[in-house]
């Protein structure tokens, strides 16, 4: 009977079931009022990624720092690809990290809801929750394999430069180029399992338009803007410059990156949401 | 502010067929439609592709608060969608639901568990996903751990746990949830009685506590011992809302439980059973009507229709009984009788049905297994087919139903009793 009594004490909230028709709100305030269980998704999906594994998070750092290894060998050394005066092993390492933590997130996120098809099917929660806990998710292993940047740069005598305040900023550009493309890749897949298979096939052309081997500086002056379109041209050049002060300061380049990155976010966000009412149906 | 807990008018949810889980749309298919799209302007009274079916149609009903409400109806009737648009799961083609209070859903449970986390994580997780507060958990930790059970495992990986021990976990975390309205699907169809009795007891106490419930069971006297009124659903439609006990006898009555039978068709049966060829299994209540569903206290028939091509010396027809849980409850021959057995020591090729009569009293509530069993002794068996039919004992008025508790045991007889002072 107590509990009846607080109930009645509290405003009591009134909700209503219809069908919805079109292009709908974004609702984002509900996000917030769910804000603990993106936080406890985010925290599975870092306590079970590494479980029984030999050598645990050290996959967040022998990923990337393996690829440098190689990339310097035969990019580097082999076919002398310019670095914009930068050693090698670094130049293409800090190409690296952001793009592992990009690619990580949209891998996660584009696969998100099929892998969560049973809660989507038996609990309510707003569906946004777990795209977004995906993307969080990659972050820590971003954390991880910054702590390797800073051993290799102080191997290589490179001091942090005074735009490193910046970096956040970068990274986020880069999550929210994930989350844009996850969302629009997480909802299709529910309608098409397509997506599983384009997923893969996706990162690995979009890491060749992307300056990780090769300067920017390399393409045609004429053609840069064009090329900025693809947002992690932006993260990949500001994180240059922010780390190592190359010649790739925030320009009109950046600003490009930038807003094609809200574009996709802001359309993805949209497309969820409308998609999102069928997902328990479908997926 | 009103005193109604769930208001539904005209609900309706359609499903189109092809959604079907198991048939994905593929980007082809899509693509196709785009190109063919010019086309179709031209032919616009081009009949739809895909048919769809209406899962809840025209669905009407007011819930007040403190109410226990019962949902029945056999598989597919609706119940399983309706409480999924209630719980927001999915939403309605048409009509609206209007809910005042806080919802918690109990569709399944364990929802979001993941094998490898520990209990202890998978509690904080489970609850975060039921919407429960982080503070909410904490307080409640404790109680959950001592209701599940898992004290000593409670930081081992639950994919270790047995299933029980799953289970009451799982539960444990659904059961402390707090909201006002409680809706809630099959969850005490799965679990040992003992797990199903801390179940229902617990279900009871938010039914005490003067919060709305929504019930869906298959459980007969599962509804009958926790609600009062109860609504049957049958084909998306609601048929009617009554006092619990009518409901029931109702949907008992009604013969909605057709699928108590078995047939064979010619593709299906082995050839080594030549020159047996069964033809069906069925199960009959008092009235001759085939059922799935009977009552403890009636007798059943279960009858064997069978054809043989051939003449078979020695040959006995019987079934097997068994628990869902794969317990032996018996073995009967149609020969066991040795009067029968001499009288049939030679059956000649023709059509038959063997049948015979479980008498009331004797089963105890629960879903069993029947099994058929066509051989002759150390010569040959025929046939055999030990899952052939399931169906459901309904504990409603068996010996000692006056207490709200499962019964341990297949069998749930009537035993006569003296009390004597001495």
């Amino acid at each position: 009977m107590t509990q009846t009594a607080i109930s009645t004490k509290q405003k009591e909230e009134v909700l209503i079931l219809r069908p919805t028709r079109g292009w709908g709100s974004l609702n984002l305030r509900e996000l917030w009022v769910f804000r603990e269980l993106i936080y406890f998704l985010t925290w599975r999906d870092l306590k079970v990624r590494y479980k029984q594994t030999v050598l645990g998070a050290a996959w967040a750092i022998l990923q990337p720092f393996l690829s440098m290894v190689v990339f310097s060998v035969f990019f580097g050394g082999l076919l002398r690809v310019s670095s914009d005066n930068v050693p090698y092993p670094i130049f293409s390492y800090t190409g690296l990290l952001p793009w592992g933590v990009f690619s990580k997130a949209l891998t996660d996120a584009g696969r998100s809801l099929v892998n969560n098809r049973t809660m989507i099917t038996k609990i309510y929660f707003p569906r946004l929750v777990i795209p977004l806990s995906s993307v969080l998710a990659g972050v820590v292993d971003f954390l991880l394999a910054f702590v390797v940047l800073l051993g290799m740069m102080w191997y290589f005598d490179i001091r942090l430069t005074s735009n490193a305040w910046s970096l956040p900023l970068f990274l986020l550009l880069a999550l929210v180029t994930a989350l844009g493309i996850g969302l629009w890749l997480s909802a299709m897949n529910v309608l098409y399992r397509d997506i599983g298979y384009i997923i893969p096939f996706l990162t690995q052309l979009w890491f060749y338009i992307t300056p990780i081997v090769y300067p920017s500086s390399k393409i045609p002056e004429k053609w840069r803007l064009l090329y900025a379109l693809n947002p992690m041209v932006g993260v990949v050049e500001g994180f240059r410059w922010a780390l190592l002060d190359t010649d790739t300061a925030p320009g009109p380049m950046v600003t490009v990156s930038a807003a094609i990155a809200l574009v996709i976010l802001i359309s993805g966000l949209f497309y969820f949401r409308r998609m999102e009412r069928t997902f328990a149906d479908i997926v | 502010m009103s005193d109604l807990a769930i208001r539904v008018e005209s609900l309706g949810k359609e499903y189109r067929i092809g959604q079907s889980p198991e048939r994905y749309r593929t980007l082809r298919d899509s693509l196709v439609k785009v190109v063919n799209a010019p086309r179709r302007l031209f032919r616009s009274a081009e009949k739809r592709e895909d048919s769809t079916i209406w899962a809840l149609r025209e669905v009407s009903f007011k819930v007040p608060k403190g109410q226990v409400l019962g949902v029945i109806g056999r598989n597919g009737a609706g119940k399983s969608t309706l409480l999924k648009i209630l719980s927001r799961v999915t939403e309605p083609s048409e009509g609206y639901a209007e809910i005042h209070g806080r919802v918690g859903s109990l569709l399944e449970v364990g929802t979001g568990f993941h094998p490898e986390l520990t209990g202890r994580e998978n509690i904080s997780l489970n609850g975060a996903i039921l919407g429960m507060k982080r503070a909410e958990i904490e307080a409640k930790f404790d109680e959950m751990v001592a209701f599940a059970d898992v004290e000593k495992f409670i930081d081992t990986p639950v994919k270790r746990y047995s299933s029980g021990m799953y289970l009451r976990l799982a539960f444990a975390v659904a059961a402390h949830l707090e909201p006002d309205i409680l809706v809630v699907d099959e969850v005490l169809a799965v679990g040992d009685a003992e797990f199903q009795r801390k179940c229902l007891g617990k279900m009871s106490d938010v039914a005490q506590e003067g919060r709305t419930v929504l019930f869906v069971s298959h459980n007969m006297s599962a509804i009958s011992r926790m609600t009062d009124e109860t609504i049957v659903l049958d084909k998306g439609r609601l048929l009617m809302r009554a006092p619990t006990r009518e409901a029931v006898d109702y949907y008992m009555a009604s013969g909605f439980s057709q699928t108590g039978q078995r047939t064979w068709e010619a593709g299906e049966i082995p050839s080594e059973a030549a020159p047996f060829q069964p033809i069906a299994l069925r199960l009959y209540d008092t009235k001759g009507r085939v059922v799935d569903t009977i009552r403890s206290t009636e007798p059943v028939s279960v009858a064997v229709e069978y054809a043989l091509n051939a003449p078979i010396t020695g040959l006995r027809v019987g079934i097997y009984l068994v628990t869902m849980r794969g317990e032996y409850v018996l073995t009967s021959f149609d020969t066991d009788n040795p009067e029968m057995f001499e009288r049939f020591g030679v059956r000649p090729a023709g059509h038959y049905v063997s049948a015979c009569t479980i008498p009331g009293n004797i089963l105890n509530e629960g879903r069993y297994v029947l099994g058929l069993n066509a051989s002759s002794f150390r010569v040959k068996r025929y046939f055999q087919e030990e899952h052939a039919l399931t169906f459901t004992v309904d504990g409603t008025g068996a010996p000692g139903m006056q207490w709200p508790e499962a019964r341990l045991g297949p069998v749930r007889p009537l035993l006569e009793w003296q009390i004597e002072a001495r």
